[in-house]
């Protein structure tokens, strides 16, 4: 005995859908995608003229172009000596760096002890395959703690210019554009969905792979940025609030940054008064390995990718 | 003993931690943090201060388990102790000074990230006063611009954007020629530490190679710190920037913020391009008509400024003329009158900034001199505040800034071929000062009744507090300079 399904039942199925398609009766991208015919911009007649007019007004009266010889002096001699400063500028360096020392010359003194030793020596010191990231994070950690440091105060500082306050927000819901945003495209909801997870994945091999081969930290940390950005412009920002807030968004920036300024602290402080630091360099070429590079690489990769994030949140809807 | 070597190190990660911390703060918090650890901070640079001091020498820190020239280091000597010392001393005033004035300015939901700003300021700048490597200076320059303008547009007005924006543009352009500067250095030597760059700088002076890019590197630099320190023909991002941002951003930027980058130039000056070869070249005749030019140029400008922020803006632009002049003379003696007076300088400028709100606020918050009249017996703290500053600044005994003016004439007289237009120009500029500030002085006890309510000091006593100790501070750098100027002398030589 067959099974026939109700009517109301089959129209939820799978088939349904796909013989409606085949059979034509209904477009895929009617209703899922917004469409409509763009509107030409016309402006009003009296805007119109009240521009003119404005600019008018501004060049006859503030700057007076046509009676202020000052102004059209200072104008010229402006982009002249400009143009003559920076010609000048440019000789000077161009000429400069015909009397540098040969690039590729044995005798230039860039070829010295500090590069021989990191390659020599650089494996045995760091316990890190790949010298670049060993030298940025073993040796000169000073440094690279404050480059990491520039990455946070320029994401404070962006907060400081673009972040809207709620209240704000519901006060003026004018000013806010969040609502018009259009409907988002399914071509690159299905993309999204099939290489964000891939992006991540990546990213998370590159920073766990930092002290192996190419890359690290800052890279593998900007690769999931990407990958969370595609994340936001293919879903919205109602997905990724659900699990990526302002709160998350605190808790890891201020536990990496703390964990890392904790593993330089002591890293300094052991170095400088001879103790042995207890951090092992483990067997090279293992992913435990390496010393205190997997672990910096780790925390500076969280870092940079909440920064990314950060960025294109701030600057898309004022907050994170 | 061996404890208090850690303490440089200690004192830039701890200001670097504050500002993590505080990003998950609120704004009381962040304050308190913020306070907790400028005090700190003071403390471990007086320990490093009376370490140096007494043994009169200076040390090497390594940063990590790797000497240098393969890892970081940084260097203290009582030089850079003092000035750790004494910018957190100016920084904790400036905070106190304009902390009423900052909550009435800024969003609330955004005090902590005020404090963040403040915090790796303060970072920054004892990582350039310690640091011994050109690109450990580089990377804290960065943090430095970019807090600088954090500080500028916190207030988030028209006018304090737009100076961050100008300040942001002008420090880059220096940031750029200051790094083209150490890429050709590290081209030259190959190292990047302070006292290997000096070692290959004496053996290319020796040999007579590379000394056209030596000199370009040598003007590169200095151009790229002078930009940022507000030299005469590039301060055209200064007057805004001090004059519509808030009091103790005003007051932080032109007596801390500038101070760092020269006393970075003075570091490179001695440690990197070495004295000698400094003096010989001829970027520091340019230094020194440029400096002779903005103290005259500063001061013509602050003439003609109808408001009290901006002329006291202008007046910096003149008295970082001073100390590029000090430097153009190119004798040891110039050059600790050039750190005297930045000390001074930023005593006294400092304190002029707070005081002059306080004036402000009792005038209905004008800053247009009409308004200001009789504004010192409103507010009288501020109004005797404001007249020790001037008199400070137009060089009468007892302040400051008259022991900064004396050194500076008997260097001149030490120069014989630069006596002549330093002193002349030495004399302009003292009565061009006089006339700007003296007619801020006469205008603010000229009586003037009605309009507005006075304020007294009970109102605010932390204020009134921060204004005295600022008096007293500027007192003690007049009258007991010769101790100073001794430790100055005594941390320049072990600079070299």
């Amino acid at each position: 005995m067959s099974h026939i399904r109700k009517q109301s039942e089959y129209e939820k199925t799978f088939a349904f859908h796909f013989f409606r398609w085949l059979g034509g009766e209904k477009d895929a991208f009617m209703g899922n995608m917004e469409m409509h015919p763009q509107k030409e911009y016309a402006e009003a007649e009296t805007t119109i003229e009240e521009r003119l007019r404005d600019r008018r007004q501004a060049l006859s009266e503030v700057y007076d172009r046509r009676h202020n010889k000052e102004l059209k002096f200072f104008n010229v001699l402006y982009k002249c000596m400009s143009v003559v400063f920076c010609i000048a500028l440019v000789f000077v360096l161009v000429y400069m760096v015909s009397y540098l020392p040969s690039v590729g010359a044995e005798d230039k003194p860039t070829n010295n002890i500090v590069s021989e030793t990191y390659i020599s020596d650089g494996l045995k010191d760091t316990g890190a395959v790949n010298i670049v990231t060993g030298m940025i994070l073993s040796y000169r950690a000073f440094d690279t703690f404050g480059e990491t440091n520039v990455l946070f105060i320029a994401t404070c500082c962006v907060m400081i210019m673009l972040m809207v306050d709620e209240d704000k927000i519901r006060e003026n819901k004018e000013s806010n554009d969040r609502g018009f945003e259009p409907k988002n495209n399914l071509i690159l909801k299905k993309v999204a969905t099939l290489i964000v997870p891939l992006v991540f994945l990546f990213g998370i091999y590159i920073i766990l792979n930092g002290h192996l081969s190419p890359g690290g930290g800052f890279s593998g940390g900007a690769m999931i940025g990407a990958g969370m950005i595609l994340y936001v412009a293919a879903f919205g920002f109602d997905k990724t609030e659900k699990f990526f807030n302002e709160k998350v968004y605190k808790c890891i920036k201020v536990t990496a940054l703390i964990c890392y300024g904790c593993i330089v602290t002591y890293y300094f402080l052991t170095g400088a008064n001879g103790l042995e630091s207890i951090i092992p360099l483990g067997k090279a070429g293992k992913i435990l390995s390496g010393g205190i590079t997997l672990p910096i690489n780790i925390f500076v990769g969280s870092e940079v990718a909440c920064t990314m994030y950060a960025f294109y949140a701030l600057f898309r809807r004022g907050g994170l | 003993m061996e404890i208090i070597k850690n303490f440089p190190c200690l004192s830039i990660l701890l200001c670097m931690f504050a500002a993590i911390i505080s990003s998950a703060l609120k704004g009381r918090g962040a304050r308190w943090l913020n306070s907790f650890v400028i005090a700190a901070v003071s403390v471990l640079s007086f320990a490093v201060l009376y370490l140096t001091i007494t043994t009169k020498e200076s040390y090497v820190y390594v940063m990590g388990h790797f000497p240098a020239p393969f890892g970081n280091e940084i260097r203290f000597g009582s030089l850079e102790a003092g000035m750790a010392l004494f910018f957190c001393v100016i920084m904790m005033l400036s905070l106190n000074g304009g902390r009423k004035k900052l909550l009435l300015e800024i969003n609330p939901a955004k005090e902590n990230l005020y404090y963040i700003m403040v915090d790796l300021l303060l970072s920054s700048l004892l990582a350039l006063v310690y640091t011994n490597d050109l690109f450990t200076a580089y990377v804290f320059v960065e943090i430095n611009t970019i807090s600088a303008c954090g500080l500028i547009m916190i207030t988030e007005r028209g006018h304090t954007i737009e100076a961050a924006t100008r300040y942001m543009i002008m420090s880059l352009l220096g940031s750029g020629l200051f790094l083209i500067g150490i890429c050709l250095l590290y081209d030259l030597t190959g190292h990047l530490l302070m006292s290997n760059i000096k070692a290959g700088i004496d053996a290319i002076v020796a040999n007579g190679t590379y000394h056209t890019p030596l000199l370009v590197t040598i003007a590169l630099i200095v151009v790229g710190l002078a930009i940022k320190s507000a030299l005469f023909p590039f301060h055209a991002w200064l007057p805004n920037a001090y004059g519509y941002s808030t009091v103790s951003s005003a007051a932080i930027l032109s007596s801390l913020v500038s101070k760092g980058y020269i006393f970075l130039l003075i570091k490179i000056i001695y440690r990197v391009i070495g004295f000698d070869t400094f003096r010989d070249s001829k970027i520091i005749n340019v230094l020194f008509v440029f400096g002779l030019a903005g103290m005259i140029m500063g001061s013509l400008s602050a003439i003609r400024e109808n408001d009290i922020r901006r002329m006291i803006s202008f007046s910096s632009v003149a008295q970082i003329g001073y100390i590029y002049m000090g430097f153009g003379l190119g004798t040891a003696v110039g050059m600790v009158a050039s750190v005297f007076h930045m000390l001074s300088h930023a005593a006294t400028k400092s304190l002029l900034f707070v005081s002059g709100s306080g004036l402000t606020d009792v005038s209905g918050g004008h800053k247009e001199f009409l308004e200001l009249t009789g504004s010192a017996y409103r507010n009288i703290c501020a109004g005797l505040a404001f007249t020790v500053g001037s008199l400070s600044m137009v060089g009468i005994p007892v302040f400051s800034g008259f022991v900064s003016k004396l050194l500076f004439s008997q260097a001149a007289i030490l120069n014989e071929h630069k006596v002549l237009p330093t002193l002349i120009a030495l004399a302009i500029s003292t009565i061009l000062n006089t006339i700007y500030f003296m007619k801020t002085v006469i205008r603010i006890y000229t009586p003037a009744h009605g309009k507005y309510a006075s304020a007294s000091w009970k109102e605010n006593p932390a204020y009134a507090v921060t204004l005295l100790l600022f008096i007293i501070l500027n007192v003690v750098l007049g009258m007991c300079s010769q101790p100073i100027t001794d430790w100055i002398a005594q941390g320049l030589s072990v600079f070299a």
